[in-house]
């Protein structure tokens, strides 16, 4: 079985390359800037993970998922990461959430993933895990034609923003979150653009959310820690296996 | 490495040329675009048949005349202009309200560190697991 790997950032290589190159890995990794990935497969998110028999067809559709089990945040960013704000756009959150950590540790279990990975490898089309391909098209991701919409927003954005027309491709950006509401990968990589710039360092692209006291110079409708805390337990990483 | 836009050329419509092959989403000047256009960058050929991609096609009531503005309506792909950009966006396909119109796998080309293009085809007759990640 061979592992690709696919990067979900706009900016250029150089962004993903000390990951690309700490991995050393031998599988191709691959960068993705315009997210197509999404638009070809059903990606919503990242991790996501799409399994390709040995004729080319997809037999598990675009799904939260880790072939190398639970995947740590380096120690280092918890402690350095700068006290972050809303959106004054934002929605108010619900008083009982369960916590950004509850939400992004429910729903697809990381610990047994690899297991079902290594039973198709082991059993292929006989796997429990293997979909035929009805099921296949039936489980990817729902298309109304806003989803295009939304698409051609987020590609829209990204050309302008390279472009330097920054308020263009932050209108863009902003329509492509709102027509595309579960789509994490076009969220998160708009507003890791202004952390990246903002806080700059190791971490700054995680920064996802204006920082306290800069609330009003964020352009973006929402932010991660928002947007996030909108979700019931299980919705960020849906269980599907 | 995505090249940064080239100013507009009025003889031949300016189209963005991203990494990967079968780009599902086009960037364009004009409408006023070719068939040959219009399958290098969303991966659907113009056929007798119709509009064909992978196992599909779509049939095309336009009398023989290519017209993207039309295509695109009958392969329910939305088109957002940005009046002030000068730019049209085609998006990706929406038919059958899933994103697989079928279960055999797209083949996209995508370029990696050092600039080699990839293709997934090129993957045939082994299993795969494709990985997406970000650096956010």
């Amino acid at each position: 079985m061979e592992i690709v790997t696919i990067s979900l950032e706009m900016s250029g290589p150089e962004a993903s390359r000390k990951y690309i190159e700490a991995a050393s890995p031998e599988h191709p990794s691959l960068l993705d800037p315009g997210h197509l990935i999404d638009s070809l497969f059903g990606v919503v998110n990242i991790p996501n993970v799409v399994w390709i028999d040995e004729q080319g067809m997809i037999v598990r559709p675009a799904e939260p998922g880790w072939p190398g089990g639970r995947a740590e945040m380096p120690k280092a960013m918890m402690t350095s990461m700068p006290k972050m704000g809303r959106a004054p756009r934002a929605p108010e959150p619900p008083p009982d959430g369960p916590g950004m950590i509850g939400l992004l540790g429910s729903g697809q279990n990381r610990k047994t993933y690899p297991d079902a990975i290594r039973d198709w490898v082991q059993h292929g089309a006989d796997s429990e895990f293997a979909l035929t391909p009805e099921q296949v098209v039936e489980r990817s991701q729902p298309r109304p034609i806003s989803m295009s919409e939304g698409a051609a927003h987020f590609e829209l954005a990204n050309h302008l923003w390279l472009d330097d027309k920054r308020d263009r491709a932050i209108s863009h950006f902003n329509e492509s979150h709102r027509l595309q509401p579960d789509n994490w990968t076009y969220k998160r990589q708009a507003w890791s653009l202004l952390g990246n710039e903002r806080v700059g360092g190791d971490f700054g692209r995680w920064v996802q959310a204006p920082l306290v006291g800069e609330e009003d110079a964020w352009p973006f409708d929402s932010d991660f820690g928002s947007d996030v805390a909108m979700l019931e337990a299980g919705e960020y990483y849906p269980k599907t296996l | 490495m995505r090249r940064r836009p080239r100013p507009s050329d009025t003889r031949s419509p300016y189209i963005a040329n991203v990494a990967a092959m079968y780009c599902s989403v086009m960037i364009v000047d004009t409408l006023d675009i070719t068939a040959e256009q219009f399958a290098a960058g969303t991966g659907w050929v113009i056929k007798p048949e119709g509009a064909c991609r992978a196992d599909v096609c779509v049939p095309l009531y336009n009398g023989g005349t290519f017209d993207a503005a039309s295509t695109a309506e009958r392969l329910r792909m939305a088109v957002v202009h940005d009046e002030q950009a000068g730019l049209w966006a085609i998006g990706p396909e929406s038919l059958g309200d899933r994103a697989l119109v079928s279960a055999e796998a797209p083949d996209f080309t995508l370029g990696n560190l050092d600039g080699n293009m990839f293709r997934l085809s090129s993957l045939r007759g082994q299993k795969v697991l494709l990985v997406s990640w970000a650096p956010y």
